[in-house]
């Protein structure tokens, strides 16, 4: 592994981003529309649904478009040939997935950027506990997003297996992430499952935000997301074999 | 000199196909030429010799050490059957990559764009380019760093002939350098480049049929031309 050659996958992952201009609305924009979908939903409803709902969403839609991003993109680098290329060159597995990580890091920071920006500063969504964290989460929720993203498109032949992953992996999460019911009020079963699920601890994270200022209960689930993300790496490297059959 | 590569006794197989079976051969210095049909292995062995290709038992040897080991990959340039550069970036770009990758400095960028003829696409996105640039793109990304041996899996095919008796040219250029002469290990199925190869290997089903340079081949058979000559071996074996 050498930081040159990391950061040499950056730039170019970066530079392929920023000549596709729909896929950088997609990953910029889109969640910012969603929230604002979102707060129109419930603008003429009593009630805080927004302030109740808006946390939990700002940490899953950066999950979700990473996730598919991310996919989708690594998928196509194995099926074209530069991955096999790379393998036959100074470059190491760890090059590969950091200088990805890295380049969808930076993403996901102007995506957090704008979308809690919006959410806080424009359409009110109300926060006790400290904005920066919460961009915070959504950062490491995204780049758990991409982690994953990673790991499966060695699972997938073509685009389309690979974004038929995201109702495998991303929807159970989401119903039981804390959104729709409260953890603690799910079946004993349904609760345990959610205990393991990544996703629950950004959701968890987010919901402590809103409602405290107290840091230590953030800090926790965030290191659990992050040791999430670190271990879709770890597997995504061993999907990276140099000699293929 | 010693050969720049080595092999012994190589088995593969892939998908339950016994692809190569303990196949023998040394390629020496020069341009040498893989020709046989499409399907007969030749990318199996071109893959093997990167150590990009899982093997099942035999030895392979490339400048002396295994195939695949860390202290090759700065030595070898490799082109695939399949263009292997990336569609949405420019020809610049690509190269830029790749040799960043290669830790080479950007004069090495230019060259390789000056080699394969390429300076007035250099901006072009890959994707929006012909096929023919294409694979010149694909193989400039090989010129990057003076390899000391070539791998260059079908690199003239569907090119025009005048490309093709370039590109020829080319290949005889880097072999026949005298700062740093490079082993050309190129494969075709097109059996009239045969020519200009300084020596051949004729390839069928997994194993060599017949080596050396091609008028020796030609004698040795009595044929005028290397496709009669394919042809005459396969028919007598």
């Amino acid at each position: 592994m050498s930081p040159r050659i990391t950061f040499a996958v950056t730039a170019r992952v970066l530079t392929q981003l920023r000549r596709d201009h729909r896929t950088l609305a997609l990953m910029l924009v889109l969640p910012c529309v969603l929230m604002t979908l979102l707060w129109w939903m419930f603008q003429d409803l009593p009630g805080d649904a927004f302030d109740r709902l808006g946390p939990g969403l700002l940490a899953i839609f950066p999950f979700i478009v990473m996730f598919l991003v991310t996919s989708v993109t690594t998928l196509r680098e194995r099926g074209s040939g530069t991955l096999e290329r790379l393998l036959a060159m100074p470059m190491g597995k760890l090059d590969f997935l950091l200088g990805y990580a890295v380049a969808f890091g930076l993403v996901a920071l102007v995506q957090a950027a704008l979308a809690v920006a919006l959410s806080v500063g424009l359409l009110g969504l109300q926060v006790t506990g400290a904005t920066w964290l919460l961009a915070l989460v959504a950062v490491v929720d995204a780049v758990l997003g991409s982690a994953l993203g990673l790991f499966v498109s060695a699972f997938a032949q073509t685009e389309f297996q690979a974004v038929q992953f995201m109702p495998a992996i991303v929807i159970p999460q989401l119903l039981l992430c804390g959104l729709f019911v409260p953890r603690p009020a799910l079946p004993d079963v349904l609760k345990q499952v959610s205990d393991v699920l990544p996703l629950s601890f950004a959701v968890d994270a987010m919901q402590t935000l809103v409602g405290s200022t107290q840091t230590a209960d953030v800090w926790r689930d965030l290191g659990v997301v992050a040791a999430f993300a670190l271990a879709g790496l770890a597997l995504g490297a061993a999907t990276l074999r140099r000699r293929t059959p | 000199m010693n050969n720049a590569v080595e092999i012994r006794g190589l088995r593969v197989v892939r998908g339950g196909r016994t692809v190569l079976d303990g196949l023998d051969l040394e390629v020496a210095g020069g341009v040498t030429g893989l020709l046989g049909p499409s399907g007969c292995g030749k990318s199996t062995l071109m893959r093997a010799l990167v150590g990009v290709q899982q093997i099942d038992s035999g030895r392979v040897t490339v400048l002396g050490e295994d195939a695949g080991s860390p202290g090759l990959r700065h030595r070898i340039g490799y082109v695939t059957q399949a263009p292997s550069v990336y569609d949405d970036l420019t020809v610049d770009e690509n190269l830029l990559f790749f040799s960043r990758v290669l830790g080479r400095p950007r004069s090495d960028v230019d060259r390789a764009v000056e080699r394969v003829a390429l300076t007035d696409h250099r901006d072009q996105v890959v994707g929006r380019l012909s096929g023919g640039q294409r694979s010149r793109a694909n193989l400039a990304v090989a010129l990057l760093g003076e390899p000391e041996l070539l791998v260059l899996d079908e690199p003239t095919v569907g090119l025009d002939p005048v490309l093709r008796r370039d590109l020829w040219a080319l290949f005889h250029q880097l072999a026949d350098d005298p700062d740093h002469p490079a082993a050309v290990f190129v494969s075709s199925h097109v059996m009239d480049e045969a020519d200009r190869c300084d020596t051949l290997l004729l390839m069928r089903e997994g194993a060599i049929i017949a080596s050396g340079p091609p008028e020796e081949i030609r004698r040795s058979t009595g044929e005028r031309d290397i496709e009669s000559a394919f042809l005459k071996i396969v028919e007598s074996a």
